[in-house]
């Protein structure tokens, strides 16, 4: 029965992504790429990798979805101009020539891949217990490849700089996006007051819980900046406008915490980002800790984009 | 029947190739950022299949890619959001998503003024 539904799911995951290629008109392709987006949860869950299925749902399917969505409102009507600029016949062909040959050679390596399996899960099981975490992949995110999650971080905040120096100089210092109304009444205001209280909860949770099964900072972080998100379009709320220093702080405060704890590491234990023994756990919950408000502000305001009216005088 | 690993992992190929295809032709830079997505969610597939098959010492999968996988995700959310809003910002200048180059539009503008 799993061997046809993972059939069965291959088939309309690849169905849909021709769609998104394929679509004539940006919604439905944006649309469309949501609805991937969530059955990748489905494959990823299929592959066993649920803590890959929990990123995937709550960023791959839900905050690029919102993301493309508003993106794609905001340019309604402008599809008729680009696609008089479509290549001809003969590059399209070509094109298809490539993208198939691309595709055939990578079919032909996944078919060639060595047996056994090479794997570090032997590895990471054998030194699980220094790290004093339960989960293995929070144990390879905060303590075996810390350095690829420190990196991460720092990306996220160059993109959100990389945004924010999009800003037109009027509106420089100003909150992100315009701001939103709703009917009060509406069922989006309804949800805005009903979804919080319990998205955060389940934010915390599983944020709290990724120290020893599925979950994390980044799926918890992507939950609240979502219901954060959801507050600010029924006008409940409002984003911060980006020159308030308490905003900068607590973006910039998770990097330089494990930055600093990379350098105690340097000091304490040889090498930077290596925890003392016996202090390995107290110190993957302090970067924890101090990366879940940075992530969540970094997560809502990409998404929000750029400032679109001007910041109180 | 295969194992899932390279049932997906050639579901992978093909939404890798789906994916380069659209960003060759379509002219239309959102549906080049969406094709972008598709290439990058087809990577992280694959390397999901090849952590699928690294499955051992009582874990689904090996969790050194399973890690790095994550990590890949939230890069790339991040710099879709990034070309979102250089879009957008194009959108707010210019009045169209046209990535031709300026020549053209100049011109009008010129004649626009004059």
């Amino acid at each position: 029965v799993t061997d046809w539904l993972n059939l069965a799911l291959a088939a309309v995951v690849l169905a849909l992504g021709a769609w998104v290629v394929l679509a004539r008109e940006a919604f439905p392709a944006v649309v469309g790429f949501i609805a991937y987006g969530l059955l990748l949860t489905l494959v990823w869950v299929q592959l066993s990798g649920v803590d890959v299925a929990l990123t995937e749902a709550a960023i791959g399917g839900g905050l690029t979805g919102v993301l493309l969505i508003g993106a794609v409102s905001r340019m309604r009507g402008t599809a008729a101009v680009a696609r008089s600029q479509r290549p001809g016949p003969a590059m399209t062909a070509l094109a298809a020539v490539l993208a198939s040959f691309v595709t055939l050679v990578l079919g032909y390596c996944v078919l060639a891949l060595p047996h056994p399996a090479p794997s570090l899960a032997q590895e990471v099981a054998d030194n699980m217990a220094s790290t004093g975490v339960g989960n293995p992949v929070t144990g390879v995110l905060l303590a075996f490849r810390s350095m690829d999650t420190l990196l991460e971080a720092v990306v996220l905040l160059i993109a959100v700089v990389g945004a924010w120096s999009l800003t037109p100089d009027r509106f420089w210092g100003g909150p992100p996006g315009t701001r939103q109304y709703a009917d009060p009444n509406g069922i989006l205001a309804y949800l805005a007051r009903v979804l919080p209280p319990v998205g955060i909860v389940v934010g915390m949770y599983v944020f709290w819980i990724g120290a020893d099964h599925p979950g994390g900072k980044f799926q918890g972080a992507t939950i609240l900046a979502a219901m954060w998100l959801l507050a600010v379009m029924a006008g409940l709320a409002d984003l911060p406008a980006i020159s308030r220093v308490w905003l900068r702080a607590l973006l910039v405060l998770g990097p330089l915490v494990f930055i600093a704890i990379g350098l105690l590491g340097s000091a304490t234990a040889g090498a930077f980002l290596d925890y003392p023994d016996g202090y390995a756990k107290r110190l993957i919950l302090t970067i924890e800790f101090a990366l879940m408000p940075s992530l969540t502000l970094i997560l809502a305001l990409l998404v929000a984009g750029i400032p679109k009216r001007p910041g109180a005088p | 029947m295969m194992p899932a690993a390279t049932l997906f992992g050639l579901c992978a190929a093909v939404l890798i190739g789906l994916g380069l295809f659209g960003l060759l032709v379509d002219p239309r830079p959102l549906r080049k950022i969406l094709a972008l997505n598709l290439i990058g969610s087809g990577v992280f597939l694959m390397m999901g299949a090849i952590a699928r098959r690294g499955a051992d010492a009582g874990m689904g999968g090996d969790p050194v890619p399973q890690a790095l996988l994550i990590t890949g995700i939230v890069v790339a959310f991040s710099a879709t959001a990034l070309a979102v809003a250089l879009l957008l910002s194009l959108f707010d200048a210019t009045g169209s998503d046209s990535l031709d180059s300026p020549t053209e539009s100049k011109d009008s503008a010129d004649a626009g003024e004059h």
